[in-house]
């Protein structure tokens, strides 16, 4: 099982002929993600890392059918290359691009729910399934296939955690980044219900952080729908009010989104929270053992 | 990216907006000249970019312009939350019946833009917000058709404004949430929005934060950076695309990853020392990233150690200890080294800047312990 991706994942490749996306595809193929079309629009006829390239995305649906896209594309034209997946009707589109003005995503945000789109991202890594499919920027190498589900906001943080997992000898089930924006097509809420639907997974992490309200709102609904253990961490106990810690979204404004609320909230929801990023092995080998 | 109130009293005015314009004056004689020229009572407002300045001292009346002066020569130089004014904005003083407060943000957890309003008018609207929040009415915006006309007019029912008032109140909602759309701010604000005794609408005060992220498509609006309200090290950072905040403590970060980073500094924390900063190098550890960010670290007096936390993963540990090696040769460094590294081809990393005879540790734990032992023992 695995969540979102897998082995039956067709993944296309928005911006493919940049730096970034080529680089990418590359990094995706060597993982045995199955890449079946790219798109720059002007590269038509091209072939990156012999994947074909087309102009459109209507195109490369025709002539390949994804069923999940890569956005790979500077932040001017992200928001276009969003739109253009979700009219093509293709149902995942993973976005990894940083620097989105937020109103452009508000309204994407808004655009892909209409059509039954599942957005990941904006400013995220992307998600991997171990063994299965990689579609994100994460190094391959660190995961192992496994029991445990990871929704993040977060990049090399869940890296660190991924990895001190793995050498627990704990694998995951799918390490999904949600991105570190104030708005994101998929929120905690989201993936844990996937989570709480996938047989594969028995054990979920969530990683936080200082801004917004998101983490009270998956503590919540933790409490109410969601019956396999969860472990949680959450960044930012160090971070000074009002200034951004990096991320568009990591920002304490008036005195609300800081860690102590996060982490009181998901303790109150019965989910221990990690001190640091190696204790969420501990805190998971307990929980499943424990099941 | 902050705005000052005159920037973003001129910003709102382009809207349609009535704000009670200004003279900008950078001495208490330029402060005087403007009084003169306004030939009215005056109050004289810091311009800087903290909250608070009234509870401060930072906002004063003056009768007449010798008074201006005198009181602009108080006020500039202030420090006001550890930022010395430098300007000050000269404008009529006015006498009004009623304040409001009327503001334009981004509602995160709605996934909507939010018009509020509120009679409590001229405080602190975030104490409002928790003290009484039923004193404060709000309306989201339609994610494709916007803030419309009936919205605007049901805030101004909702409180309780009278219904000769009611259209140009409105329409003044309706210019701000265009001009926030406009510009892609993150923050539109004006507070207090006044009701003046011949019952006319004025922008009292306006504060306008811009969306760093959708300065691109406004070169105008980033323009309006002032340079003399960054730290001069986050200035440097932000030139050279570093992610960096300064802080208090003693032990200098250097980490890839903003998630990363924090969790960094809490360890930090965690183990008896105090981060000096939040530092993400972003994408790639290459030599000339690494080297900004050690000429950011070593430029704090307050340094005692430095902890290098590196999640190279796609990129190769050998090429991220080689910029390293490099950013050494270009940065003199004085304070103990930490460094963790992980990523493809670690070991090779490792062995290179151990030859180089750099500290390096295995995991993020150990290095914080070590550089904050390192910090405290200097």
């Amino acid at each position: 099982m695995a969540i979102l991706v897998d082995a039956s994942t067709r993944l296309l490749v928005q911006g493919i002929t940049g730096r970034e996306g080529s680089f990418h595809t590359q990094q995706m193929l060597e993982y045995g993600t199955n890449i079946v079309a790219g798109v720059t629009p002007g590269a038509g006829g091209r072939e990156v890392h012999g994947v074909p390239v087309f102009n459109t995305v209507a195109e490369a649906v025709a002539a390949t059918q994804p069923n999940a896209s890569f956005v790979a594309v500077p932040a001017p034209f992200a928001p276009d290359a969003i739109l253009e997946a979700a009219e093509a009707g293709i149902p995942l589109i993973v976005c990894i691009t940083e620097g989105i003005p937020v109103l452009e995503t508000l309204r994407v945000y808004h655009a892909v729910r209409e059509r039954g789109v599942r957005l990941i991202g904006p400013n995220c890594p992307g998600l991997i399934s171990p063994g299965k499919a990689k579609v994100g920027i994460m190094p391959g190498f660190i995961h192992t296939p496994g029991p445990v589900g990871i929704v993040s906001r977060s990049g090399t943080l869940t890296y660190e955690v991924v990895w001190a997992l793995t050498r627990a000898g704990i694998g995951q089930s799918t390490a999904v980044g949600i991105g570190g924006d104030p708005v994101i097509g998929t929120s905690f809420i989201d993936v844990l219900e996937l989570f709480q639907n996938d047989p594969e997974t028995r054990a979920i992490v969530l990683i936080g952080e200082i801004g917004g309200a998101d983490e009270e709102a998956a503590a919540e609904f933790i409490r109410r729908h969601v019956t396999k253990p969860v472990v949680g961490f959450i960044a930012g106990r160090t971070a000074p009010p009002g200034r951004r810690m990096g991320h568009a979204g990591a920002i304490i404004s008036g005195g609300r989104g800081t860690a102590a609320e996060k982490i009181a909230a998901l303790e109150a929801a019965g989910v221990p929270v990690a001190e640091r990023p190696a204790q969420v092995a501990d805190l998971v080998r307990r929980v499943l053992e424990g099941v | 990216m902050d705005l000052h109130e005159y920037q973003a009293a001129e910003l709102l005015a382009r809207y349609g907006i009535p704000v009670n314009r200004g003279i900008l004056a950078r001495t208490p004689e330029e402060a005087r000249a403007a009084a003169e020229q306004l030939a009215s009572r005056v109050v004289v407002k810091a311009q800087v970019h903290a909250g608070g300045r009234g509870k401060a001292g930072g906002i004063r009346l003056a009768d007449d312009p010798a008074q201006a002066e005198a009181v602009a020569r108080q006020i500039l130089g202030m420090d006001i939350r550890g930022r010395t004014v430098r300007k000050v904005l000269v404008a009529p003083a006015v006498a009004f019946e009623r304040e409001y407060y009327l503001g334009v943000v981004l509602d995160r957890d709605a996934r909507r833009v939010a018009v509020m309003a509120s009679s409590a008018g001229g405080v602190d609207i975030e104490e409002v917000a928790r003290e009484r929040p039923e004193a404060i009415v709000r309306e989201h915006a339609d994610p494709c058709l916007g803030f419309q006309e009936f919205q605007a007019r049901r805030l101004a029912f909702r409180l309780g404004i009278e219904p000769d008032l009611v259209r140009g109140f409105a329409a003044l909602a309706r210019q701000l949430y265009q001009a926030y759309v406009d510009c892609d701010a993150s923050l539109a604000e004006i507070n207090p929005l006044v009701l003046t005794r011949d019952r006319t609408w004025l922008a009292l005060d306006t504060k306008v934060v811009l969306d760093d992220n959708g300065l691109f498509r406004h070169p105008d609006l980033a323009e309006l950076r002032d340079p003399e309200e960054e730290d001069p090290l986050e200035r440097e950072a932000r030139l050279a695309g570093i992610s960096f905040v300064r802080l208090n403590g003693t032990v200098g970060c250097i980490v890839n990853g903003a998630g990363l980073s924090m969790a960094t500094m809490d360890a930090i924390k965690l183990y008896g020392g105090e981060p000096a900063n939040f530092l993400d190098i972003g994408g790639g550890a290459s030599a000339q990233r690494v080297a900004a960010a050690l000429r950011l670290v070593v430029a704090d007096p307050n340094v005692r150690s430095i902890l290098v936390n590196i999640f190279g993963g796609i990129t190769r540990g050998d090429v991220v200890a080689q910029g390293l090696l490099e950013a050494l040769r270009q940065v003199e460094v004085r304070v103990p080294m930490v460094i963790r590294l992980v990523g493809t081809r670690q070991e090779e990393g490792r062995r290179l800047l151990e030859e180089a005879g750099l500290t390096v540790v295995d995991t993020m734990e150990e290095a914080a312990q070590r550089a904050v032992a390192a910090a405290q023992s200097q």
